[in-house]
């Protein structure tokens, strides 16, 4: 029963979902679009245990005294300050109160310096992987070359057909295997949900029959 | 002029309704002075005179329930006014009602060039008529003849859609065909993944070096199939490092894949008979910001310094920062991901890739189990048709761009409505 019942949950959505696709009646139409709001309404109670978690994880780290409690001080502090802001402040989380003051001013602009070291990385892991080692690793170091001089406007003082080349490496062969790889993709996508549907593939529940 | 399914008109009010809107057609063509709202003529310019003239109004007017969809709307079509081309036509307007001879109110309009309109928010199972006006000005509005009654309703199926549900039902075919196949007992070949060979050595390692597992499986949900295909080898994984006794370190950006996940590698645990190894704390939720997620893992692979890092599932702009980190602290990767537009990032920074849908077939590779190869099987069957498809719809477009034949009859087959 503990292995059924999930079983038959996921095939009946499963089939309802795709045959609604082909039935725009509103009878079908309506039911899944409350079957959506549903579903949304459940991920939000999703991230109580998520919340959970978090606390308890850092609680024992702290606790037990580990090596990097201090992140877990500063994690439970952060959550705690802004659930305060968000639930207890007047204000709530409208513009100009303590909660978006923080958020603006803290979370925000930490995530973009984070963001913003990716051209460093990028950098770094173009310093290491454009070796011509070998004739795949030469191929790439030179469509790497053409394309990064062609988007910017070195490439055309350079010579005016790197742009020309950038658009064609880009639009042709880059294209075609976006595509080649999204064609594989997409049927594979398919093949994994049907046989999650059909109860074939049981790894996602854990164990074994 | 009127649609199928209309009822009786009483002739004579026909024929009265047409002698009237002949003689008010041949009054405001012989009286221009008669023309309402207009300012005097005096020295107008030729384009304003041409807007006080009568234009002729849009003919051939049908309505059609609005076919393949959830009701509640009719479709209009007409033959354009032969003023229109002369600029004489500023709109043409739509006018509906449940009577044929009164209680027309505005439904909509549309600007010249367009000879259709689709009337929604209609009541189902009710007879509605119609008529199109081509407007000379805002005011100055000429009607085609009522057409109606049209009821609209709404479709059991989408006929636009049947190329698809042939689709479906053949990929099902194929799919079921091969399980079957494999179930009977029958061999089958499946290609070598150099990523996927590649895991017992890493989790080898880790055990040897005495350090920990980092696997992270994306920052996206459970109704990701990435994910669950990330999910499905976590399992294989984690009973790879029951048996090791290695610590496997699984952070979360989702509490519903965490709370999936941690069952997952519990019984995975308990398969191997080491349940009392299992520290749900290795499997946690981090959070749901994308970046503020990288920062956490990023601290993890600095603090922990795992020997072996596994990327499976969906990434975004975050992938090359987890990626170089990982490398920096000396960490073998392997990554396995279906979005195309990350894969040269962990092409470029881990040791080995799973491309696109090498990450489904993982699961089958892992495990070989007959049913989940028979499965995989299918899929290859699948696109070795679709890329012959391809091909021939290649050249008969070609073909048919050329002029060698007269038309694309491809073309249907990847249409969808």
């Amino acid at each position: 029963m503990r292995r059924q019942v999930p079983l038959l949950l996921c095939f009946v959505a499963g089939v309802f979902t795709a045959v609604q696709y082909f039935i725009p009646h509103p009878v079908v139409q309506d039911f899944q679009e409350r079957f959506l709001a549903w579903l949304m309404t459940l991920l939000a109670f999703a991230f109580l245990l998520g919340t959970v978690s978090l606390i308890r994880l850092h609680w024992h780290k702290i606790r037990n005294k580990a090596d990097d409690r201090g992140y877990s001080f500063v994690t439970l502090v952060g959550l705690l300050v802004m659930i305060g802001f968000g639930f207890f402040h007047p204000g709530h989380h409208s513009p100009g109160s303590p909660f978006s003051t923080l958020f603006q001013n803290v979370q925000v602009p930490i995530e973009a310096t984070m963001f913003s070291l990716l051209a460093f990385y990028v950098a770094s892991a173009a310093f290491r992987a454009f070796r011509a080692r070998t004739l795949e690793a030469t191929l790439l170091l030179v469509a790497a070359t053409i394309v990064m001089l062609g988007r910017v406007p070195l490439g055309e003082l350079i010579h005016e057909q790197i742009p020309i080349a950038t658009r064609w490496i880009l639009e042709v062969p880059n294209m075609a295997s976006k595509r080649g790889i999204m064609i594989g993709v997409g049927l594979g996508m398919m093949a994994t949900a049907l046989k999650i549907v059909l109860g074939i593939e049981r790894a996602w529940m854990g164990g074994r029959d | 002029m009127f649609a199928d399914g209309e009822r009786a008109i009483p002739a004579m009010h026909k024929r009265w309704a047409e002698w009237a809107s002949l003689i008010a057609l041949a009054a405001l063509l012989l009286c221009p002075a008669t023309l309402p709202a207009q300012d005097a003529p005096g020295d107008a310019p030729a384009d304003t005179m041409l807007a006080t003239r009568a234009v002729a109004p849009p003919f051939n007017l049908t309505s059609v329930d609005t076919p393949n969809d959830r009701g509640s709307s009719i479709t209009l079509s007409w033959e354009p006014s032969p003023d229109e081309e002369a600029g004489a036509v500023i709109s043409y307007e739509i006018y509906r009602s449940a009577d044929p001879d009164t209680g027309f109110s505005y439904a909509g309009r549309v600007p010249p060039g367009i000879a259709s309109y689709r009337d929604s928010g209609l009541d189902n199972g009710v007879e509605y008529y119609h008529r199109v006006a081509a407007a000379a000005t805002d005011t100055l509005l000429f009607f085609s003849p009522t057409v109606g009654p049209t009821i609209a309703f709404p479709q059991w199926f989408n006929i636009n859609r049947v190329n698809v549900m042939i689709g479906v039902i053949i990929f099902v075919t194929a799919i079921v065909y091969f399980v079957t196949s494999a179930k009977a007992g029958k061999e089958l070949f499946i290609r070598r993944l150099a990523g996927l060979d590649e895991l017992d050595n890493a989790v080898g390692r880790a055990t040897e070096m005495g350090k920990p597992i980092l696997y992270i499986t994306g920052l996206s949900g459970i109704s990701d199939v990435a994910t669950i295909a990330a999910i499905n080898i976590l399992g294989e994984v984690a009973k790879k490092t029951a048996e090791y006794n290695t610590r496997l370190i699984v952070p979360c950006a989702d509490p519903i894949v965490m709370a999936v996940e941690q069952e997952v590698v519990r019984e995975a645990y308990a398969e191997v008979g080491r349940p009392e190894a299992y520290n749900e704390d290795d499997v946690f939720y981090l959070t749901r910001s994308q970046f503020a997620y990288v920062a956490g893992v990023n601290g993890i692979m600095v603090r922990q310094r795992p020997a072996t890092i596994l990327y499976m599932g969906m990434f975004y702009a975050e992938s090359l920062v987890l990626a170089e980190t990982g490398a920096s602290v000396g960490s073998i990767q392997i990554a396995g991901t279906d979005a195309v537009t990350q894969l040269p990032f962990f092409i470029t920074s881990c040791d080995y890739t799973l491309i696109g849908e090498e990450l489904y077939a993982a699961s089958a590779y892992l495990s070989r189990e007959p049913v989940l190869l028979g499965g995989l099987k299918g899929q290859d069957t699948i696109k070795f048709i679709v890329g012959v498809l391809l091909i021939i719809g290649f050249i008969v477009a070609t073909l048919a761009a050329t002029g060698v034949i007269a038309t694309d009859f491809m073309a249907p087959l990847y249409v969808t409505g």
